[in-house]
């Protein structure tokens, strides 16, 4: 480790790079960071980078030109994070974010997938509370409960293994062979294809339940009973 | 030593934050530990007048975080526990005064002068509750047992979860067991079975809860209430004491008991 590197550490996020400075003067962090940068320029190429300098005073034109040096490698400042007040109000001044937000889950999950064929499928084992909404395009199992409030939105089945108790729209682009089933089966709300229907007959006793399209085009859910 | 920082929320309004915080906050400080409360609920506060000290405020929360005060000069000393201290919101501001850093800030400077800091938080999950939990190394969640309290407890642990804080311990208040035996409120067992977190009280519904916050007096201070000794208990629980849950059965009537023992429940 040479001196540099002890001045600025480097931590990846789910969506760019936090980059922790110290109280050493800004001109040195300042250098430290832009050769530490220069090092390395393929690993910063087109990073979105956040910048925690603890309780450093910065004025506009060291933020500008702090944003200028890194626009020219290629890198996007887009937080500046501090514990001085002056600080935060330069940077909310140049419209930068003051703060760093973790995941929230009401934030829609969308997750990307390569092109798997119809195949693919969502492995979450966890229980999904009341606020969260998983989307995605191949099938969903969910290995806990889906609680009322929180949403599952599939273009292929939907398989709970726990209670079902939110909302879940299976084939949510027009399968209608899609199914939804759950080993206690009592969606808030369920939607295969373009059928919607309003909470099944509460359950007196959880029994495993499989629901699909019938026939007659009718939303339908009947007792899973081992072949 | 260093202080314990709870913070009690629960999303929903109405369901008992603040009467949680004012009760096991003096249940603590009857007991020994040093309390700072500290009123998240800023423009809204109500944490002094449950307990009592309204006419005593001269500075507050937001004086202190914007260097109008010192912390010493904000902490105001209950009249019937030395040990107990409060520091109260602002009522003339909003929850844009204070940041979440604020609130870690201050919570660090008072660490070292008491045991616990439990934070009232306000209700919903904007910024004032994000400033709520960010200083807290436990969260305790007050639900009422009803389908929309229950709703919203089970979204505020989502968060909490996501948060990083753990999905915090779960406090049931104003449970009526008479009702939950004719079936026409969720037992404690239904609300478990949904948020499936740990338990850490069951308040049973108690009008001396509410008497005793129009008096500035909270009931865990009353030692015939039942309330009073529910919360006395979760004091206890926090404490890292084993404590059993009340038996919420023995304050049924009698003819219900006789029915009981008859099985005709």
């Amino acid at each position: 480790m040479n001196e540099t590197n002890s001045l600025i550490q480097i931590k990846g996020l789910r969506d760019g790079l936090l980059v922790s400075l110290n109280d050493a003067p800004w001109d040195e962090q300042l250098s430290a960071l832009l050769s530490r940068v220069d090092a390395t320029p393929s690993f910063f190429q087109g990073a979105r980078l956040a910048l925690d300098v603890a309780s450093q005073v910065l004025k506009v034109d060291d933020l500008v030109a702090l944003r200028d040096h890194l626009s020219e490698r290629g890198i996007f400042l887009w937080a500046v994070i501090s514990e001085s007040p002056t600080t935060q109000q330069t940077a909310q001044l140049l419209g930068l974010a003051t703060r760093i937000s973790k995941p929230r889950p009401e934030e829609t999950r969308q997750f990307a997938v390569e092109d798997l064929g119809e195949e693919t499928a969502l492995f979450l084992d966890r229980t999904l509370r009341s606020g969260v909404r998983i989307e995605f395009p191949g099938h969903v199992v969910i290995l806990g409960d889906v609680n009322p409030g929180a949403e599952i939105v599939a273009e292929g089945n939907v398989i709970v293994w726990g209670r079902l108790r939110g909302m879940v729209h299976a084939g949510a682009k027009g399968n209608r062979q899609a199914v939804v089933c759950a080993l206690d089966f009592s969606p808030m709300q369920l939607r295969i294809a373009d059928e919607a229907s309003a909470a099944m007959s509460p359950q007196t006793q959880s029994k495993p339940q499989i629901a699909r399209i019938n026939q007659f085009g009718n939303l339908q859910a009947e007792n899973w009973s081992p072949a | 030593m260093t202080a314990q920082v709870i913070t009690v929320t629960s999303g929903k309004g109405g369901v008992g934050k603040t009467t949680a915080v004012a009760n096991l906050a003096v249940a603590l400080a009857a007991n020994g530990s040093r309390v700072v409360c500290i009123d998240g609920d800023i423009g809204l506060r109500n944490l002094d007048v449950i307990l009592g000290l309204e006419n005593r405020i001269v500075y507050d929360i937001v004086d202190v975080i914007e260097g109008r005060c010192r912390l010493k000069q904000a902490m105001i000393k209950d009249k019937r526990l030395p040990n107990l201290h409060l520091i109260p919101a602002a009522q003339t501001r909003d929850k844009n005064a204070v940041s979440a850093s604020d609130m870690t800030r201050l919570t660090k400077d008072l660490r070292s002068e008491c045991d616990f800091i439990l934070i009232d938080s306000p209700a919903g999950i904007e910024r004032g509750f994000k400033n709520a939990i960010a200083p807290a190394d436990r969260v305790l969640v007050v639900t009422n047992p009803e389908v929309s309290a229950v709703r919203d407890a089970d979204r505020v642990i989502g968060i909490l979860e996501a948060e990083d804080k753990g999905p915090g311990s779960l406090i049931i208040n104003r449970l009526n067991p008479s009702l939950v035996r004719r079936q026409e409120m969720l037992s404690a067992d239904d609300v478990l079975d949904l948020l499936a977190i740990e338990l850490i009280g069951i308040v049973p519904e108690d009008e001396g809860v509410l008497i005793g916050s129009n008096r500035g007096a909270p009931v865990a201070l009353d030692l015939k209430s039942k309330a009073g000794e529910a919360f006395r208990n979760i004091a206890r629980r926090l404490k890292g004491e084993e404590v059993p849950f009340l038996d919420l059965e023995s304050g049924s009537s009698l003819w219900e008991r006789i029915q009981k023992l008859a099985g005709r429940r």
